[in-house]
């Protein structure tokens, strides 16, 4: 039958757009129909009182009080590592809190665990999916599902959901075999085939395409008006004015306001998350370039394995004095060029990659690193230092190439914590001793470790993926700041990030990865969200400018 | 209620130091136990197997010759350890340097060869058991083939070729049809230490193989080298040290000083080649190799220690009528001790009130 | 050589040799099975040798002492589960480095085993009886082979049979596989890792036991120490060659143990080939095989369990 969104759909599937629909015995959800338009304000879904949550001296929730309702988009907003996740397992049963309680419908729950809280009507759909690569999508639903149905009505089921939402899935495709966007479709569906009251879901664009998150947001209107609650994580401040009506937000483990994100500015929104007022970054400005210290030229590469993404024809010119930086959703090539360009994947020839005038496709990371290329990579744990190890053994990871450190195969120790000490001083890292393990270092403090073990060697070349994710707000502006001065003093940086603000200060240049191409470079001023958002979902930039003409004409 | 493993922020220094007395500590209690259920007297036992060997020369002489390839094979195979390669083939590499070191012997005996025989017979044995660790080592690298598997297979390979050889075209031709060769002429053989006692110039060898390897992996950036493939791959990669080479290298040298330890012993303490050359020598050095955490100096000490707990499994079973394979179940259950407390340096247990109850079906 | 080859090939397809292929490769066949059961979880598990050879042992030791085989079998079933819990609760519990304890489980196995059968050797008991149906077991060529073997046979193959149903066809055996290739999303999902981890090494450890026990108890009517021979790690190297998936475990059992037995038999034609050769055919075949299944995967998919032996220790 037919229903106000003019979408057909089966009568059994207990799935009604809207409530309007004449036949009410579809309606599972066991909620008064919402009137069309209003929410209903009776009676909050979820209660969250003076909730808790501590891990040795460490309180990851400190008394969060917050309250969810049908038919309304709440957004939990905090930057990273303020408590958003903590509480929100906490909701779903999979952390037990230190203090305080839960009420579902006005009743105190305690919740064993994810099952019971599926069985109340709480759906959740992770940051990080929770998939079996090498089972097929079919067999990953009924994993995620209670074992009350056969395997074959899953997956029948499942196609019936996804096909309803427009988000099409075929249960008998493995996983590996598919791209994120459609993975996250697989945790999504698997979550509405519940029929949940209350749908969770933790940072859902970050990795989408604006088109991608555009079909997201839509879906999550249709849910909306079906009378369902939604509770939204992020810390993209556009995403929330524009989706949602209420937002708690979390600083440091404490909830700081609750508020009307479409009556707040995203400035307001941000000095709430943020606290003080951050420093100003300084902005580039005039300063000059010289030669081009970073030379990339047709580069193309194979993956080393078979998910990832072959680079093609990549190329790029990168002058002393100037910030380029790489746009693009994750997984587009970003990891497999970031080990092309250090020397852990060699190039198919030596002119591919060129620092400072020399030709290094064929040449290893220590050889680079030689010529006074520099490298920071995404992982801070396991790739950009070994966790276990000291501080002194991480400085001496890069630093063996090429700063004194080794004398004829023996290491200098004094010399490794000279350099941690320098490192120390000029970053302000904060540790508990003066030679710890990289592990019990916070994220912001050791990303300020690597990041500055790098510039103080003072290289000609710096690459960097993502400097700051994960990292506390002082700490990121600390960093930026100093790639900043070092483009300053005369070296090529290069700077791959997810975070468009972050790119939108620092760099001069912008280009795009997509699939394993790079676009051609927009300056500053041309590089608009909307261009970049055309261009790291694949299209070409030019597009924006032909519909408005288009209108334009239309309208004449 | 329930135990759960918490990970501690940084290792603790305390119980590192503490381990692996507390699990030699508990070892003795086990095996102390176990006496009493065969029927023996716990605390005569535990003296005849750890104090008696210690109160004699002629016993402390045998300590240092059993300890001699156990602490020289331990020490390759820590290197390939501590890179996170497992090597598990040491018998089969001991094997075969005994066997490419003996061929010498053979072929020269009886001659009146000169003094090189004995060094170049240590070079081949060092050469041989490099080059047959090199054969899983190429199988991984080339192939991605487990090198546990590979490395193992290969022991029986090495066990069965030698057989053939001492009981065919290397038998003694006057032996009585025993399958041993002819006993090494004293140019082929290994000087002794003091005249008269078994104690011989390998246990000098050992010692040295100790000191550089404590140098090497404490001091250099191959020592590092080292430690970082195996602490974190992805970060070794990043720091420019290239892996494959790293497990040619490691498999070489540990299947070297496992080859060295072979002819040793054969041109040392036994003299001539023959079946039974080894009783698990490369076995017991992957238990040395873990007691003694993977440090040099800590597999000389537990090297020592196994080697006393052989001989005293040997006096007790004459003493005190207790078998030999008690001597495997000791070390069996002190590996176990010991693995066991050392992960208490990386985690801690807590008790922790838990209603999780994630059953699904 | 023409000549060798056909008196080889004579030999080969001879009732005979089918007969006792079969029966050489069904310990073979019973310790994989289990061994391929929990590597599925994620574990790997090192110690088969040292379960095996305690389950000969203990089995050899309960069947002598009750004058049943049955109770022999069960003995050895319960030994190889002992020494299982004593590595679960090692690599599970304590979050220990598998290969180590996995070789200490082995060490440990040699030599209690040792000790337990110390007492036996030299004594014998009624071996398993083979089946006897009245018609069919008289059948030619395919009567004995397919109708007159012992209770272990039968079992071996309802093992993986049952086996194969358990992971493809049953919820349990689905949540099993999804553990062993991704032990975090299987948490995140709320499954107990670390219990279905334990209950598949239990498993492992019954099946090697058994594995073991059919030795003494079927194989020969008695007891050596060390009559394992090495058969737990060809077990470990066969569940590698059928890419974890029951029905080539079958094939890679049954060409692993004619590999065993064709060196005992050419020996006897006289061919002048060395007897060591002949036995370190079945090892060196092994690492053949191994190098061979190595090269062709990779590109499609993971053939192993992606955890496989990945320490896990769930966060809360």
């Amino acid at each position: 039958m037919e229903d106000d969104c003019g979408i057909t759909h089966e009568p059994s599937n207990g799935l009604c757009c809207s409530g309007r629909c004449a036949d009410n015995s579809m309606n599972d959800i066991s909620l008064e129909s919402p009137a069309p338009g209003a929410a209903t304000k009776a009676e909050p879904l979820l209660r969250a009182i003076g909730i808790t949550k501590q891990y040795g001296t460490f309180l990851a929730n400190d008394e969060i009080n917050l309250d969810l309702y049908p038919a309304e988009i709440h957004a939990l907003l905090g930057e990273n590592g303020a408590g958003k996740s903590t509480l929100v397992k906490v909701m779903y049963g999979l952390i037990q809190p230190t203090a305080g309680e839960l009420q579902w419908l006005g009743q105190k729950t305690v919740l064993a665990g994810p099952s019971e809280a599926r069985a109340l009507g709480i759906g959740m759909v992770f940051q990080h999916f929770s998939l079996f690569e090498n089972l097929t999508v079919g067999e990953n639903v009924a994993l995620g599902l209670a074992p009350k149905e056969s395997f074959a009505a899953i997956s029948a089921r499942l196609e019936e959901t996804a096909r309803v939402y427009g988000l099409p899935l075929d249960p008998k495709r493995q996983v590996w075999r598919l791209s994120v966007g459609e993975r996250q479709r697989i945790e999504i569906v698997r979550a509405l085939m519940q029929n949940p009251k209350l749908l969770i879901l933790d940072e859902p664009t970050a990795v989408l395409t604006p088109q991608e998150a555009d079909l997201l947001f839509f879906v999550l209107g249709r849910l909306k008006s079906e009378g369902r609650a939604i509770l939204y994580i992020s810390h993209k401040l556009d995403e929330v004015k524009r989706l949602c009506d209420t937002a708690t937000i979390l600083r440091g483990g404490k909830k700081v306001a609750t508020c009307n994100p479409k009556q707040e500015s995203a400035a307001s929104l941000a000095r709430m998350m943020v606290g003080a007022d951050i420093g100003e970054v300084k902005a580039a400005s005039g300063r000059t370039t010289t030669v081009p210290r970073l030379v990339i030229h047709r580069l193309s590469l194979d993956p080393d394995d078979p998910h990832g993404t072959h680079l093609q024809e990549i190329s790029l010119e990168v002058r002393g004095g100037e910030i380029v930086g790489i746009a693009g959703v994750a997984g587009n090539g970003q990891d497999e060029l970031f080990s092309a360009l250090s020397g852990e994947r060699l190039a198919s020839g030596e002119g591919a990659v060129v620092i400072n005038g020399l030709a290094a496709g064929l040449l290893g990371v220590t050889e680079r690193r030689r010529m006074g290329a520099a490298f920071v990579p995404e992982e801070r744990l396991g790739h950009g230092t070994a966790p276990r190890m000291k501080l002194s053994e991480n400085a001496l990871l890069t630093g063996h190439a090429a700063s004194g450190m080794v004398k004829h195969g023996f290491i200098n120790k004094p010399a490794t914590l000279a350099a941690v000490d320098r490192t120390t001083k000029s970053f302000d890292v904060r540790k508990a001793k003066r030679d710890p393990e990289a592990a019990s270092l916070s994220g912001g403090n050791l990303q300020k470790f690597i990041v500055g073990r790098e510039i103080l060697r003072e290289p000609g070349v710096l690459i960097v993926s993502q400097p700051t994710w994960g990292v506390d707000a002082g700490a990121a502006a600390t960093i930026r700041q100093a790639l900043i001065d070092l483009a300053g003093r005369g070296t090529a940086v290069l700077v791959v990030s997810q975070d468009l603000d972050e790119l939108a200060e620092i760099a001069d240049r912008i280009a795009v990865m997509f699939h394993g191409k790079l676009s051609e470079p927009l300056s500053a001023a041309e590089a608009t969200r909307e261009k970049l958002g055309l261009l790291m979902g694949g299209a070409s930039a030019n597009q924006s400018t032909a519909k408005t003409e288009a209108s334009d004409a239309a309208g004449a | 209620m329930q135990l759960v493993l918490e990970k501690r922020a940084e290792r603790s220094t305390a119980i590192a130091i503490a381990s692996p007395l507390i699990a030699v500590a508990l070892t003795l209690v086990t095996v102390g136990i176990l006496f009493a259920i065969m029927g023996k007297n716990p605390i005569t036992a535990l003296y005849v197997y750890f104090i008696e060997p210690l109160t004699d020369p002629f016993s402390l002489a045998e300590i240092a010759v059993k300890a001699t390839p156990l602490v020289m094979i331990a020490v390759g195979l820590s290197l390939c350890y501590i890179a996170n390669i497992w090597n598990i083939g040491a018998e089969g590499q001991f094997l075969v340097g005994a066997i490419a070191g003996s061929w010498l012997a053979v072929r020269t005996n009886g001659t009146d060869a000169g003094a090189w025989v004995l060094p170049v017979m240590l070079i081949l044995g060092a050469l041989g058991g490099a080059l047959y660790a090199m054969i899983p080592a190429l199988c991984k690298i080339r192939f991605g083939a487990s090198e546990i598997l590979t490395s193992l297979m290969l022991v029986y390979v090495a066990y069965y070729g030698m057989d053939y050889l001492v009981r065919g075209p290397w038998r003694d031709p006057h032996g009585l049809n025993f399958p041993t060769t002819a006993p090494f002429d004293p140019a082929a053989t290994v000087p002794a230490l003091i005249d008269g006692s078994r104690l011989h110039a390998g246990t000098l060898v050992a010692l040295v193989v100790v000191m550089i390897a404590a140098v090497m992996l404490g001091r250099t950036i191959m020592g590092f080298e080292i430690k970082l493939i195996g602490a974190a791959p992805r970060a070794a990669r990043f720091s420019g040290f290239n892996s494959d080479q790293l497990v040619l290298l490691t498999f070489a040298v540990s299947g070297g000083l496992a080859g060295l330890a072979g002819i040793i012993e054969v041109a040392g303490p036994i003299g001539y080649l023959q079946p039974d050359i080894s009783p698990g020598y490369g076995f017991t050095a992957i238990i040395v190799a873990f007691l003694g955490r993977l440090n040099p100096v800590g597999i000389l000490i537990a090297g020592l220690f196994l080697a006393l707990t052989f001989i005293g499994g040997e006096n007790a079973e004459i003493a005190m009528k207790v078998p030999q394979d008690l001597t495997k179940v000791f070390q069996g259950i002190l590996l176990f001790y010991v693995l066991a407390c050392d992960s208490m340096i990386v985690y801690r247990i807590r008790l922790v009130s838990t209603f999780r109850n994630p059953v699904h079906a | 050589m023409l000549d060798a080859t056909g008196q080889i090939l004579h030999l080969i397809l001879s009732v005979n040799f089918i007969l006792t292929v079969i029966t050489a490769s069904t310990p073979l066949l019973l310790a994989a099975s289990g061994e391929l059961v929990v590597e599925r979880a994620g574990v790997l598990n090192l110690g088969i040798e040292g379960m095996m050879i305690m389950g000969a042992a203990c089995g050899f030791a309960g069947a002598y002492e009750s004058d049943s085989i049955v109770v022999g079998a069960l003995c050895g079933v319960v030994a190889g589960m002992a020494m299982a819990a004593v590595f679960g609760f090692l690599t599970l519990g304590l979050a220990v480095n598998q290969v180590a304890t996995g070789l200490a489980l082995t060490i440990l196995g040699t030599g209690l085993s040792g000790l337990i059968g110390s007492g036996f050797v030299g004594e014998r008991i009624t071996p398993a009886q083979q089946l006897y149906l009245p018609v069919l077991t008289g059948l030619p060529v395919i009567g004995r082979i397919l109708f007159g073997q012992d209770a272990f046979v039968y079992f071996s193959i309802a093992l993986v049979i049952g086996i194969w149903m358990f992971l493809y066809r049953t919820r349990a055996g689905l949540v099993l596989r999804a553990v062993g290739d991704n032990h975090t999303s299987a948490h995140a999902l709320g499954y107990p890792v670390l219990k279905i981890r334990m209950l598949a090494v239990l498993f492992g450890g019954a099946c090697a036991g058994l594995a073991g026990a059919f030795l003494p108890l079927a194989y020969t009517p008695f007891f050596i120490p060390g009559m394992t021979a090495g058969r737990g790690w060809i077990a470990l190297a066969l569940v590698v060659f059928a890419s974890w998936r029951p029905g080539r475990l079958v094939a890679g059992a049954y060409l692993f143990g004619a590999v065993t037995f064709l060196q005992l038999s050419v020996q006897g034609l006289g061919l002048g080939i060395p007897p060591q050769l002949m036995s370190s055919l079945p090892y060196l075949a092994t690492v053949v095989v191994l190098v061979l299944i190595s090269r062709t995967r990779g590109t499609a998919g993971s053939a192993a369990p992606a955890s496989l032996g990945v320490v896990f220790v769930p966060d809360r």
